[in-house]
């Protein structure tokens, strides 16, 4: 049995923010294909706070996730700040006094974070936005993990659901947002929001992957 | 792009600062740099509360005044503002009779405004929300929960704002800003593109010669593109979905056509000839008619037409006193 001390908060949360402010521009060149060209320069505005605002301290897992979904919501507006927020806000509700996540715990994490943002947002699978990213990876992490994989091999399907979803935004055509103007020739295009949503979960992956201890007999 | 700004990130911020210098008896800053307050002595009411992306001035903050808006949240340009700025208009804004925050449909707004209630109901804040959907181009009448508010906005915050100043309770504001926001018809045409300063390139294009008709205030897609003729045809196109929409005739009206940033107000009050033309043909009667830049899309060419049909309750509302940057009566 493999476990993850959530003691290791401050340091998984600085790998996410690392993630965000090394793909600023990138992020904004795929935005800038379909959308405003702005989703780099807001998102490494929101991480590169919170970054800030962890430096030096040693947080738990749950509160660094709460902190990251406060700064997000506070200095983010448009959607991209309620959504992220509520989903970080969710997966920090959701293993508030755990001292350690087995590969259960950390997939009911994943699951309250999606279900949060689904309970403030109604876009859909399909959209063309974060959540064709965020749904796959999130079925494919809980369906290892309950087929009966270890903690590294459900890892693993959650960086590949967040890939393969990714990149089904290729070809779908815009639903909501500001693409949504462009119809048909939103096509042949990635989402920004599952882009940067893809990055996150893979840096998540990694860095859990790496704090992965076996826990005593 | 020919624009008078410093550094494109900052122009939010450094407008504000400016609307703060210029009218310090309507405006009064908060702890929130994104939002804004009325100046001026309020009495024990209801607070009205409204807020939105930054691009469309007057709009939002152009509408906070006497008889008006109490505090509004600020969002970057064409971006809703975050949570935080909503929570912070309310408390700036609450005398601790309930706040009414009327805004715009937009998926940002939503959100932002949906999580800051929670926020503030915490703080034991009364929160309740009319959400403007007038832009007829935007969605179907029996699919009305999905259409976009553009102008018809201001007619929420006037009737809501009105009712508050005069002492009405939180269910009964509420009652009438959503009463007005339904009276109203909305529609836009584009004429040209606009840029948000820290893109620096045109949001979408509109070739020349040619006109979208029920374009949003932020390039949203239209019912259609068509040839640009002259301001007796473009009156028409844009009439007829709006009086289609709702039984105006026989009605008393306020006509309000706002300019999206780029188009002379000579051309505007041309336009309304026009409608006012088709208005009277209608056997519609207009009883007060706004012409000007009430809301607007940055530096797009182009108008949006709203009609509101009045009663005996809406119209003392829609006349009542208000002192504000974007409406003075």
């Amino acid at each position: 049995m493999q476990y993850l001390d959530t003691s290791h908060g401050t340091d998984i949360l600085e790998a996410l923010v690392d993630v965000i402010l090394e793909n600023r521009n990138y992020l904004s060149e795929v935005d800038g294909a379909i959308g405003d060209g702005d989703h780099g320069i807001n998102m490494a505005k929101g991480f590169r706070l919170c970054g800030e605002s962890i430096q030096g301290q040693s947080l738990g897992f749950s509160k660094a996730l709460g902190t990251l979904a406060t700064t997000l919501m506070g200095s983010i507006g448009g959607s991209m700040g309620p959504l992220y927020g509520s989903l970080f806000l969710g997966m920090s509700n959701a293993i508030k006094e755990r001292d350690a996540l087995d590969v259960r715990a950390f997939g009911d994490m994943l699951t309250g974070g999606l279900t949060a943002l689904q309970g403030i947002s109604d876009a859909q699978v399909g959209d063309k936005c974060l959540l064709d990213t965020l749904v796959p990876a999130v079925d494919d992490y809980r369906r290892a993990a309950e087929s009966g994989e270890d903690f590294p091999a459900a890892l693993d399907a959650l960086r590949q659901g967040a890939e393969r979803g990714c990149e089904s935004t290729r070809e779908l055509e815009a639903r909501i947002g500001r693409a949504a103007r462009l119809g048909e020739r939103s096509r042949g295009h990635l989402d920004a929001g599952a882009v940067s949503c893809r990055l996150l979960l893979v840096r998540l992956a990694d860095s859990a992957e790496r704090h992965l201890e076996k826990a005593a007999a | 792009m020919q624009r008078i700004i410093n550094d494109p990130d900052n122009v939010v911020d450094d407008a504000v600062r400016g609307y703060l210098r210029a009218s310090p008896s309507l405006y009064a800053a908060t702890d929130h740099p994104r939002v804004l307050k009325y100046a001026g002595e309020t009495p024990d009411k209801v607070g009205v509360v409204t807020g939105g992306g930054s691009g469309h001035e007057p709009a939002f903050l152009g509408y906070v005044g006497e008889g008006l808006c109490d505090a509004v949240a600020i969002g970057e340009i064409f971006s809703s503002p975050t949570a935080d700025a909503f929570l912070d208009a309310f408390r700036a804004a609450d005398r601790g009779r309930g706040v009414a925050c009327l805004y715009g449909n937009y998926a940002g707004d939503n959100m932002n405004v949906k999580m800051a209630r929670q926020m503030a109901e915490m703080e034991g804040i009364d929160v309740k929300t009319v959400i403007a959907r007038d832009d007829v181009a935007s969605a179907p009448a029996d699919q009305r929960d999905k259409r976009r508010g553009v102008a018809g906005e201001i007619m929420m915050w006037k009737v809501g704002g009105a009712a508050a100043a005069r002492g009405d309770d939180l269910a009964e504001v509420i009652r009438l800003a959503q009463k007005a926001v339904d009276a109203c018809s909305s529609i836009g045409i584009g004429l040209s593109s606009c840029t948000i300063p820290a893109n620096g390139k045109p949001n979408f294009s509109i070739e020349p010669g040619h006109m979208e008709l029920g374009i949003g205030h932020h390039g949203e897609p239209g019912i259609e593109v068509a040839p640009l003729t002259d301001a007796t045809s473009i009156a028409g196109s844009m009439c007829d979905p709006v009086l289609a929409d709702q039984d105006f005739a026989g009605s008393d009206v306020a006509v309000l056509v706002s300019g999206l940033g780029a188009t002379p107000n000579m051309e505007l009050n041309l336009l309304y000839a026009h409608i006012a033309d088709h208005l009277e043909a209608e056997n519609i009667t207009v009883h007060r008619a706004d012409i000007g830049n009430y809301f607007t899309s940055l530096e797009m060419m182009g108008a949006t037409l709203t009609v509101m049909k009045l009663d005996d309750e809406l119209k003392p509302l829609v006349d009542a006193p208000a002192r504000s940057l974007a409406i003075t009566r």
